[in-house]
C-alpha cells in the first residue's frame, strides 16, 4: 500500500477513537496520550499525524463535514423532486449516524460545546463549509424550481438540520422507542411541510 | 477616403450623443479621416436621397454603413423619406464593406422591440438572443464579417471609434457568440471595479451613491456577469456607474429590457440566483461563505476611517 494512502488510513483510525474518547469523556478530559493508549501507538508516533489536540479537533470536524457533504452533494445532483430529495436526505443523514455514532456525538457534545477550541480556524463557516454548501445548494434549488418558500436562509437552514440533530441526540440520549430509520418518513415529511412552497 | 453613412432606425439617439462625445479620437478627428456621407442629426446639406442612388450606381463606394436604432418594416413606426428603416438596410446591405450595429436597438431590438403593437421590431441580425433580425443569420457584408455588432444603451463612443480605426486600418477583429468585438466585450464592468475589495470580502452596500461596499448582493448590480469595458475605458474619462455606487444594470445583453427590478439581486433563501460568470454555485457559495466568516477589517468601516 502506498504510504500516503496508509497514512490517511492511519489517520481515519486516530479521528474514529478521538472521536469517541472526545464525545464519551469531554474535549478537556481526553489527552493526547489517552488517545495514544486506545490505540495502542506511542504519542510520539500519534504526533507525526497530528501536531496537537487541537488540530486533530478540527481535523475531526472537517472530516465529517466533507464525508456528509458529499452524500448530499450526490442527492443534489440526482434528477428527483425537491420533496425526494427530503426523504433521501434524512435518510442518508440517519444511515451516517447509525454508521458513524461518535461523529454526531462530537458534533454535538464536542464541537457545539467547546466553541473555545475551534475559534483560531475553524469558526463560522470553516470547518463545516462542505455541508453547509450542500444544503445551500440543495435550498437554492428548491426555490428556483417553485418547490420551496422564499425566506432567509438560516430559517431554512436550522428548519432541515435542526430536527435531524435533535432526532440524533435523542438517540444518544436512550430516549427513542424505535430505531431511527423508523422516524424518518415523519421527519422527512415535516422538513417537507415546514419549507414548501403554497 | 473612405465613407460612412449613418441611419437610424427606432432610436432615442442615445448613440449619436455619445459619439458626439467622442474623444482620442474625437468626431472631428475621425471625419477628417472619413468622409461622412450622412447623418440624420449632423448633415443639413446633403440628400440621403441622392447618396444612396449614387450608391447603387456605384457612383460613390460605401466603406462604412453605420445603424442606430431598431428595425422595423412598417412605415407607420419608422419612415425615411419613402422608406423604411429595412428597406434602406436592405438596400445598402451588398454594397456596403462593413455595415456597424451602433447600440442595443440596432443589435437585439431593445426596448422598441418589446413593444407589443408591432411584432416585427427586431435588430440587425438579431432579436434579443436569437439570430432572428432583419438579415439572415449567415449574412455577411463584402468584407467577409457579420453585422459588427456593439452594444450598450447607449455605446461608450471610444467602444465605437476603436473599432472603426482597426477597421479603417484594415485590422483584423475578432467577434464573440453575439459577433460583438472581443477586444471591447471580453471585460466585464467587474474588472476594474473599485469595489471588488468589497466583493472579495463580501461586505455589501445598502444604499446607492456611497464610496464603500458592493453592489452585487442587495443592489442588483450586474457587473459580473455583463460584457461591457466600463471599468477600463471609462465614461468622459473619469467614472462608471459602479464607481459613483450605481449598479450596472447590464444594457450591453440581449436580455436588458427583458430584465425586471433592476435594483434589486433576485435571490432564492438568500442565495443570488445569477451568479459571476465562470464559477459554479457551489464554488461561489463556498468562496462567499469563506469569506464573510474570515472577515477583512479594512472593509468593514467607512473609507475615511481606515488606516
Amino acid at each position: 500500500m502506498p504510504k500516503a494512502i496508509q497514512k490517511e488510513k492511519k489517520k481515519l483510525e486516530i479521528v474514529k477513537v478521538a472521536c469517541k474518547l472526545f464525545a464519551q469523556q469531554g474535549y478537556y478530559n481526553t489527552t493526547i496520550p489517552d488517545i495514544a493508549k486506545e490505540l495502542g501507538m506511542s504519542v510520539g508516533n500519534l504526533y507525526n499525524y497530528f501536531k496537537s489536540k487541537e488540530e486533530l479537533a478540527k481535523y475531526i470536524m472537517q472530516y465529517s463535514s466533507s464525508l456528509l457533504g458529499e452524500e448530499i452533494k450526490k442527492i443534489n445532483e440526482m434528477n428527483i423532486s425537491t420533496k425526494e430529495k427530503i426523504s433521501l436526505l434524512v435518510r442518508r443523514f440517519i444511515k451516517i449516524a447509525e454508521e458513524n455514532p461518535e461523529l454526531i456525538d462530537y458534533f454535538l457534545r464536542v464541537f457545539l460545546s467547546n466553541r473555545e477550541v475551534f475559534s483560531g480556524g475553524c469558526e463560522g463557516f470553516l470547518c463545516v463549509q462542505e455541508v453547509v454548501t450542500e444544503i445551500m445548494l440543495f435550498l437554492e434549488e428548491g426555490v428556483r424550481k417553485g418547490d420551496l418558500r422564499n425566506q432567509d436562509l438560516f430559517t431554512a437552514f436550522v428548519t432541515v438540520m435542526g430536527p435531524l440533530g435533535g432526532l440524533v441526540f435523542l438517540k444518544g440520549e436512550n430516549m427513542l422507542m424505535k430505531t431511527l430509520i423508523e422516524y424518518a418518513d415523519e421527519l422527512a415529511e415535516n422538513i417537507w411541510r415546514a419549507l414548501k412552497a403554497g | 477616403m473612405k465613407t460612412l453613412l449613418w441611419l437610424q432606425g427606432l432610436t432615442c439617439n442615445g448613440n449619436t450623443q455619445s459619439l458626439l462625445n467622442a474623444e482620442n479620437p474625437y468626431i472631428y478627428e475621425i471625419f477628417s479621416k472619413i468622409n461622412l456621407l450622412y447623418h440624420p442629426s449632423l448633415s443639413i446639406e446633403n440628400n440621403l436621397n441622392e447618396i444612396i442612388d449614387k450608391i447603387l450606381d456605384k457612383e460613390i463606394k460605401l466603406d462604412f454603413l453605420i445603424v442606430e436604432g431598431a428595425i422595423t418594416k412598417n412605415k407607420n413606426f419608422c419612415k425615411i423619406g419613402n422608406y423604411s428603416i429595412s428597406d434602406l438596410v436592405n438596400k445598402l446591405k451588398d454594397k456596403a464593406e462593413y455595415i456597424i450595429a451602433v447600440g442595443n436597438c440596432a443589435v437585439h431590438g431593445n426596448l422598441p422591440a418589446v413593444y407589443r403593437e408591432n411584432k416585427d421590431i427586431c435588430g440587425l441580425q438579431f432579436k434579443f438572443e436569437e439570430k432572428k433580425g432583419l438579415l439572415p443569420s449567415d449574412f455577411k457584408t463584402k468584407s467577409g464579417y457579420p453585422v459588427i455588432n456593439i452594444t450598450g444603451c447607449p455605446i461608450h463612443p471610444a467602444w465605437f471609434t476603436q473599432v472603426l480605426m482597426a477597421l479603417y486600418y484594415d485590422r483584423k477583429i475578432s467577434l464573440d457568440k453575439f459577433n460583438r468585438p472581443k477586444e471591447i466585450f471580453m471585460y466585464l464592468p467587474h474588472d476594474g471595479c473599485t469595489r471588488n475589495e468589497y466583493f472579495e470580502w463580501k461586505t455589501e452596500a445598502e444604499e446607492f451613491g456611497h464610496k464603500e461596499g458592493c453592489l452585487f448582493y442587495n443592489l442588483g448590480c450586474r457587473g459580473p456577469m455583463t460584457h461591457a469595458p466600463c471599468n477600463k475605458i471609462l465614461w468622459n474619462r473619469i467614472s462608471s456607474k459602479t464607481r459613483a455606487g450605481m449598479p450596472c444594470i447590464g444594457c450591453t445583453e440581449f436580455n436588458f429590457p427583458v430584465r425586471e427590478n433592476f435594483f434589486d439581486t433576485k435571490k432564492n433563501m438568500g442565495i443570488p440566483e445569477d451568479i459571476p460568470l465562470g464559477v459554479s454555485k457551489r464554488a461561489y457559495i463556498m468562496i462567499s461563505g469563506v469569506a464573510k466568516t474570515l472577515k477583512n477589517e479594512r472593509v468593514s468601516k467607512k473609507l475615511e476611517d481606515t488606516e
